[in-house]
């Protein structure tokens, strides 16, 4: 039988935990789901076990934070599953999902997918080389495991998580061979106008990043407009080559490259469920398109978090406590109109926070070629498809991604496009001559992650019918 | 390519990754345990044979895949370590029946 609870959180990252809060505050029975196995998201991962020790000094105050947001959630009385992956989400709202190896289905009177972001996939020649990883893989290993890079290792990359990175790799003792930074020239002439009110916004974070880069540049080797990056290497990366915006190239010994050119939020569950989407010209990215609550064109599923638009931590939370008000007034818990007046002063924190974001967009847009990398690049990493070959197709007649997909098998592999679905678009998009949101992503079908036939086959029988 | 800021104590637990004992410390995934390994690959691609090492470690690459207690391709980034887990590279195309 399909379980049942008033409302279904799909990720315990900042927004899935702050929505979960509130609506326990209104009595809703609620069951946050999530992959790993603690709760906090990417960016407060292992914050209860970190808490404490001196790698919670490395990580900083801003992770430190979450240990409350956890520690609120921990208290609140919501159903809480780690471990948990959500494989088909359908109208209704009715999610499946697998834990130890057992498949089940809920069905909540309202869904709410916090399911974060991910790393822009950033393709280059030599990327799929072992030793290649990216910035927010090796944060992570230091969050989960206390880890770090045990010889100088190379950054290479654009955006504020390369060099919190960086800085808190230099605070744990860890050294940098260099630090290639990948924004183009011109971006801080850009993104001038927008200073003012990402100065009024968060005056704290710019000047926490402004310290980074000063204290990078005094320490390690940094290079400034990286245009073009290349990993060379047999069994794992050797070398690494690289070209700046004035000619200059280099080739140096690498035994580990780090890369990273910002975030995109997760939309696979909401491709699947068909929801409507939209195109983010500042963040070069789809998003689903969402009402003033998070509600998506799906009645009843709602979204929060960075996959409704990057807009970091604090963002997240407000954006979880606004879709569970209005939750709680969906299913009776609160009147409209004490929702609306609670929702109220969170909506202005919510414009205060993402004031930051067309500076940080603006000046942290990527370079040309992480979306149109050059020819010889492998685009999708499952089959093994390169850039040259998806052209080969566009020339053959302006196909679309699931063409595409058919043809050479771009995105059918294990990732399900996850890592390909946008440097496809964007290929297709440069040599047809049209736009990357009329070209589009890939088409989602379930399963949304890999599951065993004996777990589908355990499904209770009642859980496949309505 | 990785090493440890603390000395891992208490709570060690023993894996093996390809019949080799290997220290890991509970509550770690088997990649993050990889990556303080030579060599650092985990798989062959079934198309190329090209060797392929933990990328995103946050279960969305899927290129850290592996056999886990015989079951192939474990996205291992997302498996925490338990005490006697058996841990094989994968080559290539894995077979249905393991």
């Amino acid at each position: 039988m399909s379980r049942r609870v008033d409302l279904l959180i799909v990720g315990a990252g900042p927004a899935g935990l702050s929505a979960a809060i509130t609506a326990r505050c209104h009595g809703m029975d609620v069951l946050v789901v999530d992959e790993q196995p603690t709760p906090g998201g990417q960016i407060w991962r292992n914050v209860e076990a970190v808490a404490g020790t001196p790698r919670a000094a490395i990580l900083g105050k801003a992770y430190g934070e979450g240990l409350a947001v956890v520690g609120r959630f921990r208290a609140s009385g919501a159903g809480y599953e780690p471990g948990t992956q959500v494989w088909q989400v359908e109208t209704g709202p009715r999610a499946f999902m697998t834990r130890n190896g057992a498949a089940s289905s809920i069905e909540p009177g309202c869904l709410l997918l916090a399911t974060g972001a991910q790393e822009r996939p950033a393709p280059f020649p030599g990327w799929t080389l072992p030793g290649v990883m990216t910035v927010g893989a090796a944060q992570i290993v230091l969050k989960t495991s206390g880890q770090i890079p045990s010889d100088p290792v190379w950054i290479a990359g654009n955006g504020p998580l390369s060099l919190l990175y960086a800085a808190q790799l230099l605070q744990a003792g860890g050294q940098i061979a260099g630090f290639l930074d990948t924004t183009p020239p011109g971006r801080t002439a850009a993104a001038i106008p927008k200073l003012a009110a990402a100065l009024f916004s968060a005056p704290g974070d710019l000047m926490k990043g402004l310290g980074w880069v000063s204290a990078l540049r005094r320490r390690v080797p940094y290079v400034q407009h990286v245009t073009k990056i290349e990993a060379i290497g047999g069994d794992t990366i050797e070398r690494l080559r690289y070209v700046t915006a004035s000619g200059k190239t280099a080739t140096v010994e690498a035994r580990l490259l780090l890369v990273h050119e910002g975030i995109v939020p997760t939309i696979h569950p909401t491709l699947a469920l068909g929801c409507r989407h939209g195109w983010n010209t500042n963040q070069d990215s789809f998003a689903p398109q969402l009402d003033i609550w998070g509600e998506t064109s799906e009645p009843g599923v709602f979204v929060a978090g960075d996959g409704a638009g990057i807009g970091g931590a604090t963002t997240a939370c407000l954006r979880g406590e606004i879709a569970a008000l209005r939750i709680a007034a969906r299913l009776g818990r609160l009147p409209e109109a004490q929702a609306a007046a609670a929702a109220q002063p969170i909506r202005s924190r919510l414009t205060r926070a993402l004031a930051a974001r067309p500076f940080l967009d603006t000046l942290y847009r990527p370079r040309s070629a992480v979306f149109v990398p050059p020819d010889e690049t492998v685009a999708c990493r499952c089959e093994e498809v390169t850039v040259a070959s998806i052209r080969e197709q566009a020339a053959a007649g302006r196909p679309g991604p699931n063409q595409v997909k058919a043809f050479t098998r771009a995105g059918m592999g294990p990732c399900q496009g996850r890592q390909c679905g946008y440097t496809i678009a964007h290929v297709l998009a440069d040599a047809e001559g049209r736009e990357v949101p009329d070209v589009g992503l890939y088409r989602v079908r379930p399963p949304l992650k890999p599951l065993t036939l004996g777990e589908l086959a355990a499904l209770d029988s009642a859980d496949v019918t309505s | 390519m990785f090493r440890k800021l603390h000395d891992p104590r208490g709570e060690a637990l023993t894996v093996t990754i390809d019949g080799v004992p290997v220290a890991a410390e509970a509550n770690e995934s088997v990649a993050a345990v990889l990556l303080r390994q030579t060599p650092v690959w985990l798989r062959t691609t079934p198309v190329s044979d090209a060797l392929r090492g933990p990328y995103c470690m946050m279960g969305v690459c899927f290129d850290c895949l592996a056999t886990v207690d015989g079951v192939a391709s474990v996205q291992t980034c997302l498996t925490q370590v338990r005490d006697g887990m058996r841990i094989d590279r994968q080559r290539g195309r894995p077979s249905v029946a393991s």
